[in-house]
């Protein structure tokens, strides 16, 4: 168990190496003079202002030294401050994380707390008509694009009931009611195509378990048919659905930045458009790592939390 | 003919439907995409528009099918560029074992932790916003999940014994390769390009719907969606039929994978 504790913490470790260089290279990678490129957005390019910028954001030393003291500010939480806001680039962050976060926590309550008992209603209906059609809409429901589904309920909810229908954002702890109503319909679209993914993922799982000896046993003790599916079946069919959803996570985060613009709400996905018409490259830069370094992190702990529920890996 | 079966068939008439539709754009198309009547703007579907038009009165119908296009080729050309870098990794990954497996699958993993939009993201951050660009996110993203696909199966290739048997009478490393476990893994990278084609279709349509991928006023079905949007309350019929368009290209891929999964794993076969 410590072993397997310690190559996690490791594997864990080069993970996180890997993502602060390249989030570091991508700034340098830009074809042409970044800097020139960054102040042409906004201003008149002239060798004196790119000079100033380019040792303010520290181009001018060598590589290596540029990327350490990078890194060793980001560990402090400094990301330095925004070119044009003149703002702690982390504080522009946190300002705009949270209606995304909701939103994705939000969708992914609902789309895998619906997922499992769709997906068992799918394994036990294996093979007819109730199947058919569901794993079909099960395919449909992972290619509808959500930021269209999104655009789609708008239209309806506007024209059914016009109150109900309300963009934007405010914060939970302000207006609950209000808050929930403006999340509500953004995360059913986004939750859709993970609702899709993760059901049918729950009935092959399903199937799979079923089909194993411990199932034959458990019947031929006597267990009654509730017993059996809930207590042994499902518990063994959760374990790849548990990973999943951990790679889903990532999804509704990309997924929540585009359903965000389709219902005006101020998230991420706004602070990172507006950065990238700047040509704001740091701030690109800092939400990318941030976002990428929060999300690997939960996984980890998902992970560790996970090897020590499971008999199998606790022993590994 | 098995259930299966019959949905594989349907999904390759759906899909070779859509690519003639798309190659055939500038023959079959009623209008010019970019011709614009601004008299005729934001109508409904009718006689001479048989999908409407949008805000600057420009045919929706001909404007989707150029639409298919763009997107057809843009996510072939990514997908093609991933299936040869990240087969290509996982392949020599799986072949060579070692250092060059741990390098390589280490490499894989870091660009695979990074939530997919948002490595798109920043590259296209970084390249500028185009259709060239969003063509090369999309390759980039999806080069460790081929890289990943690949190798498992390869492994298990590497280790089996014909293989043994082909080394034992002399035959190069690349031979060995591209002749014999190359073709044995034809059916895993069928099922998977035509899976990820079809998740590419959406990741492309996001990044123009965000106004990262093709600039107007070239026709992009995420484009479209993002300017009927705007309109949407005057007429939906835009962002309605682009959307439908997506959904389209998109499902018939992801039914195709699907089915060939189902046709071509005989572990599956039967069970559903």
């Amino acid at each position: 168990m410590l072993r397997h504790l310690f190559q996690r913490c490791l594997d864990l470790a080069i993970v996180l190496f890997g993502i602060s260089v390249i989030v570091f290279m991508m700034i340098r990678l830009i074809p042409g003079d970044a800097v020139a490129i960054m102040l042409g957005a906004n201003t008149e390019v002239t060798p004196e202002r790119v000079a100033a910028m380019r040792s303010e954001l520290g181009l001018d030393r060598p590589l290596l030294e540029q990327y350490l003291s990078w890194l060793g500010r980001a560990l402090h939480g400094d990301f330095g401050t925004s070119i044009w806001t003149g703002r702690p680039v982390l504080q522009e962050v946190t300002a705009q994380i949270w209606p995304t976060l909701q939103l994705t926590v939000l969708a992914l309550v609902i789309g895998a707390g619906l997922a499992v008992p769709l997906g068992c209603l799918m394994a036990h209906w294996r093979g007819g008509r109730a199947d058919l059609v569901l794993r079909i809409g099960a395919i449909a429901g992972l290619t509808i694009p959500s930021f269209w589904l999104g655009i789609v309920m708008l239209i309806t909810v506007a024209s059914l009931a016009p109150s109900f229908a309300s963009l934007g954002y405010v914060p939970f702890s302000e207006d609950p009611l209000g808050n929930l109503q403006r999340l509500l319909l953004p995360a059913i679209a986004l939750a859709l195509p993970i609702l899709a993914n993760l059901s049918r993922l729950v009935r092959t799982a399903m199937l799979d378990a079923l089909s194993q000896d411990y199932i034959r046993t458990a019947r031929a003790k006597g267990l009654s048919e509730t017993a059996v599916l809930y207590r042994h079946a499902l518990r063994n069919a959760l374990i790849p659905f548990v990973t999943s959803v951990g790679i889903m996570t990532g999804y509704l985060l990309g997924g929540a930045i585009v359903v965000e613009q389709v219902f005006s709400i101020p998230g991420l996905g706004r602070l990172i458009l507006g950065a990238i018409a700047e040509r704001n490259y740091p701030l690109v830069q800092a939400t990318i790592l941030i976002v990428t370094v929060g999300f690997v992190l939960v996984n980890a702990l998902v992970d560790l939390a996970y090897a020590l529920i499971d008999p199998r890996l606790r022993t590994a | 003919m098995s259930q299966s079966r019959r949905i594989a068939i349907a999904a390759a008439i759906i899909v070779t439907l859509q690519i003639v539709l798309a190659l055939a754009a500038p023959l079959i198309a009623p209008y010019d995409p970019l011709a614009q009547d601004i008299v005729a703007r934001l109508k409904g579907p009718s006689l001479a528009h048989w999908l409407g038009t949008d805000h600057l009165g420009r045919d929706i119908l001909a404007r989707i099918l150029y639409g298919y296009r763009t997107a057809l080729i843009a996510c072939g050309i990514a997908v093609g560029i991933a299936l040869i870098v990240g087969g290509g990794l996982g392949l020599l990954a799986a072949f060579y074992r070692g250092w060059c497996e741990r390098i390589v699958m280490r490499m894989m993993d870091i660009l695979f932790a990074f939530p997919v939009m948002l490595l798109a993201i920043g590259i296209i951050a970084m390249l500028g916003p185009r259709t060239e660009s969003a063509a090369i996110a999309i390759a980039v993203v999806y080069v460790p999940i081929f890289a990943r696909l690949i190798r498992g199966p390869a492994l298990v290739l590497v280790e089996s014994d014909f293989v043994a048997g082909i080394r034992s009478i002399g035959a190069s490393d690349l031979r060995i390769m591209l002749r014999h476990i190359l073709p044995n893994l034809a059916s895993v990278i069928l099922v998977q390009t035509s899976l990820l084609l079809s998740a590419a279709i959406l990741v492309e349509a996001s990044l123009s719907f965000l106004g990262l991928g093709t600039q107007p006023p070239t026709p992009s079905l995420g484009l479209m969606l993002a300017e009927g949007r705007n309109f949407v309350l005057l007429s939906p019929w835009n962002a309605i039929f682009a959307g439908l368009g997506i959904l389209f290209l998109s499902l018939g891929f992801n039914l195709l994978g699907d089915a060939l999964r189902d046709e071509l794993d005989p572990r599956l076969r039967g069970r559903s």
